[in-house]
């Protein structure tokens, strides 16, 4: 798309904010409306318009295939690891309020983990499916 | 940490799952997967004594009390599933490495096992939450993993098995949660225990009504009940013969249990027995899928295939036994789901073996394979003794327990068929072992007995089917237990 | 209740039997798809109908007692379905292009006609 200079400057003024936006929407998931599943698709939008105007292969470069599956797992596994934790300090699986002192700061904590692994993996996985869709040549 | 087992028997594969992209390696995901069913097992054993020992155990998930919260609840009931489950699991995982190597491109085999280990976590979630919305999260998890790990299938015909798959599993979910829904208008709850309570002074609703019915229409898509069993033939043959194993050892039978537990825990059995024309519909619809099925399995020509037919008809069977409407046919009911479980799971690890050293499983290609594969057929027939019902077989067991139950009510019509349609699997089987042993094998058959890695879980499941064939007790105390309490009665 | 309070529902129920029926009478794969989407969105329309309260104000504390709220329950559960319905998507499409690129077409009659000369 070079030949589309204001798709390309627009896109490069946008990606920053909708990033931005998104990383915002992760960390108010606590405590208001927001979280981990809404900033990831945020997030992988800003990559997937990136990818749409600047090509598959900056899209790539900017976020490797190696890294996103790993990201892909790695997030569930953050958002397990919570849950395994607070059995390891004695509450159910998924209780948060063991994690930190006293009640309310655990459930925060816990929620602020837990959205983020959410996150990742929901951005990670978004941004996989338009890779690899994308990335596939018709073959008639 | 054991108070923690019930969350733990279904976090431990879903975790591991994950783990398994991370790791990228095929045998490392291999051993990570055969390690996770073990310990699954192990759960689940421990779960089975503590619940016959102490009864049911009930488990809040992130420590909210029910109703507002998730409830994991284990009795004697959904333990006899996590025991179908992870023992299927552990069973066939080591099992597949050669299959796997075989059937599936190097680069897929760790996605491949994080999806197997998807699937189980779903179909272990799904028996043991109490939460009917979290069910539907565990139907779907268990599904999506299934059409992908269908669709790795070598031939093409596997991606349009796992397409159709997909269109009608998500029907039967949606449908489900349509039901699910409609429940929930009517009493605010989700928790099973909490609906029970509140929908019964409503039974009489249209909306419970309607609820019931896309409950029980969607959950038979997943059972692949006649006449809503058109995904499930394709599915098993094209699937990779690791993944057919599995899901006919498992996945029908869950979906199953999920439909009992639904409508004998929420409805109560006096609504689903009395209220509703259910016996009369199971045993018609069980009927007429046991004939058809087994009749259309005689003429199959490929082992997968025939397999697969079979499966449909002993699912029927499954069927037949709730139909019957007593605490004995119930019993019998869980106590096939237990015995076919081994059955099956045996006779589709014989065929993922030919499939590995034959190049397929046409019966043409099984020509003579008696002689030449002396280990794996012999295992395929005793298998298939127990398939028909042959007294010292686990499926004789439950079939008898469900002819006595038919015999309690009276009913000599439908003995005398569970009986008479028994001949019906007799004939599939003996076209089996027809090929094996009375046919010349092709001058260019490849003779190679299977691995040892395959034979040892192989023959355990065949000496699982004569070990509870001879030795019941276990099972047949749990789903007599598991029956009493659907039931509502003291066992 | 008059006819027209209850018009969620309605909706409701001729998305589901618009999306079901183009899932059954469409051939092109893909149609199909978009017809078990439309399905999958009526019951998320039917979920969140259900959360409704009248005068509800959306489900974040404030300091005023008196305020009402609606059922939130509904709207997260119907964000995990949406979630799952969203993966099934993916899945279908995949396993859509994957067929395409092993029978060279998306339209289910022809490729039943090469799986019964094949």
């Amino acid at each position: 798309m070079n030949d589309q200079p204001i798709a390309r400057i627009l896109t490069k003024a946008l990606v920053p904010l909708v990033l931005l936006f998104g990383l915002y929407v992760q960390v108010h998931g606590e405590a208001s409306a927001g979280g981990g599943f809404q900033a990831g698709v945020i997030l992988g939008a800003a990559v997937i318009l990136y990818g749409l105007v600047f090509g598959l292969d900056a899209a790539k470069r900017a976020v490797p295939l190696g890294v996103l599956y790993p990201a892909s797992g790695i997030g569930v596994l953050i958002y397990g690891g919570v849950g395994i934790a607070s059995q390891m300090l004695g509450g159910d699986y998924l209780d948060y309020g063991v994690l930190a002192g006293d009640f309310v700061a655990g459930q925060k904590l816990g929620i602020t983990l837990v959205e983020a692994g959410v996150g990742i993996t929901v951005a990670s996985v978004m941004i996989i499916v338009f890779l690899e869709f994308t990335g596939r040549r018709d073959p008639a | 940490m054991i108070g923690q087992l019930p969350a733990l028997q279904v976090v431990v594969p879903l975790l591991a799952a994950p783990l398994c992209v991370v790791l990228r390696n095929g045998t490392l995901a291999w051993l990570l997967a055969v390690a996770t069913s073990w310990a699954a097992l192990a759960m689940a054993v421990v779960l089975t004594g503590q619940v016959l020992a102490g009864g049911p155990i009930a488990y809040a998930m992130g420590g909210w009390l029910p109703p507002w919260g998730i409830e994991y609840t284990i009795d004697s009931f959904n333990v006899l599933i996590l025991l179908i489950i992870s023992g299927s699991a552990a069973a066939i995982l080591p099992f597949a490495r050669h299959s796997v190597a075989d059937e599936i491109a190097p680069e897929q085999h760790a996605r491949f096992y994080s999806a197997f280990l998807l699937i189980m976590t779903g179909l272990l979630g799904m028996a043991a939450t109490g939460d009917v919305f979290n069910l539907f999260v565990f139907i779907e998890i268990s599904s999506i993993a299934t059409y992908a790990a269908i669709a790795l299938g070598r031939d093409r015909r596997a991606l349009t098995a796992a397409f159709n798959y997909l269109v009608l599993g998500t029907v039967g979910a949606t449908f489900y949660l349509i039901g699910v829904g409609l429940l929930y208008a009517v009493t605010g709850t989700l928790n099973t225990a909490d609906l029970a309570s509140r929908i019964a002074p409503l039974l009489e609703s249209r909306t419970v009504i309607v609820g019931f019915a896309f409950i029980s229409v969607g959950l038979m898509l997943k059972v692949a009940l006649f006449p809503l069993h058109q995904w499930l033939p394709n599915a098993y043959t094209y699937a990779p013969s690791v993944i057919t194993t599995f899901l006919a050892a498992t996945a029908t039978k869950v979906a199953l249990y999920s439909l009992l537990r639904v409508a004998f825990a929420v409805f109560g059995a006096g609504y689903v027995l009395e209220r509703l024309p259910t016996e009369a519909i199971l045993l018609a619809i069980a009927g007429t899928a046991i004939v058809v099925a087994s009749t259309t399995a005689i003429f199959q020509k490929d082992l997968k295939r025939l397999l697969a037919w079979s499966s449909l008809a002993q699912v029927a069977t499954i069927v037949l036994g709730v139909g019957i409407g007593n605490a004995q046919g119930l019993a019998g009911a869980l106590l096939h789901m237990f015995s076919h479980a081994l059955t099956k799971g045996a006779l589709f690890m014989a065929a993922a073996v030919f499939a590995l050293r034959l190049g397929g499983t046409s019966l043409e290609r099984l020509q003579g394979a008696g002689r030449r594969m002396p280990w794996t057929s012999a295992a395929l027939v005793l298998a298939g003794l127990s398939l028909v019902g042959v007294p010292l077989t686990a499926s004789f067991v439950s079939k008898w327990t469900i002819v006595l139950a038919a015999l309690e009510r009276g009913w000599w019509p439908v003995a005398g068929f569970i009986l008479v349609t028994s001949l019906l699997t007799l004939a599939y089987v003996v076209r089996v072992v027809e090929a094996l042993y009375f046919r010349p094998s092709a001058a260019d058959a490849p003779a190679r007995e299977a691995p040892l890695s395959m034979l040892w879980p192989l023959w355990l499941m065949v000496a699982g089917t004569f070990y509870f064939g001879l030795n019941s007790s276990i099972p047949m105390r749990l789903a007599t237990q598991a029956a009493a309490l659907l039931l509502g009665v003291a066992p | 209740m008059s006819l027209l309070g209850i018009v969620n529902y309605w909706v409701f129920v001729a998305l589901m039997m618009l999306g079901f029926y183009a899932l059954i009478a469409r051939g092109h794969l893909v149609k199909k798809l978009v017809g078990l989407s439309v399905f999958q969105a009526s019951v998320f329309l039917f979920y969140i109908s259900l959360g409704k309260v009248d005068g509800g104000e959306p489900a974040i504390l404030v300091d005023d007692p008196t305020t009402i709220y609606s059922n939130p329950l509904p709207h997260v559960l119907i964000l995990t379905a949406i979630v799952v319905g969203v993966a099934t998507l993916a899945v279908g499409l995949a396993l859509a292009v994957r067929i395409r690129e092993a029978y060279g077409t998306m339209e289910e009659d022809e490729i039943t006609e090469m799986d019964r000369t094949a």
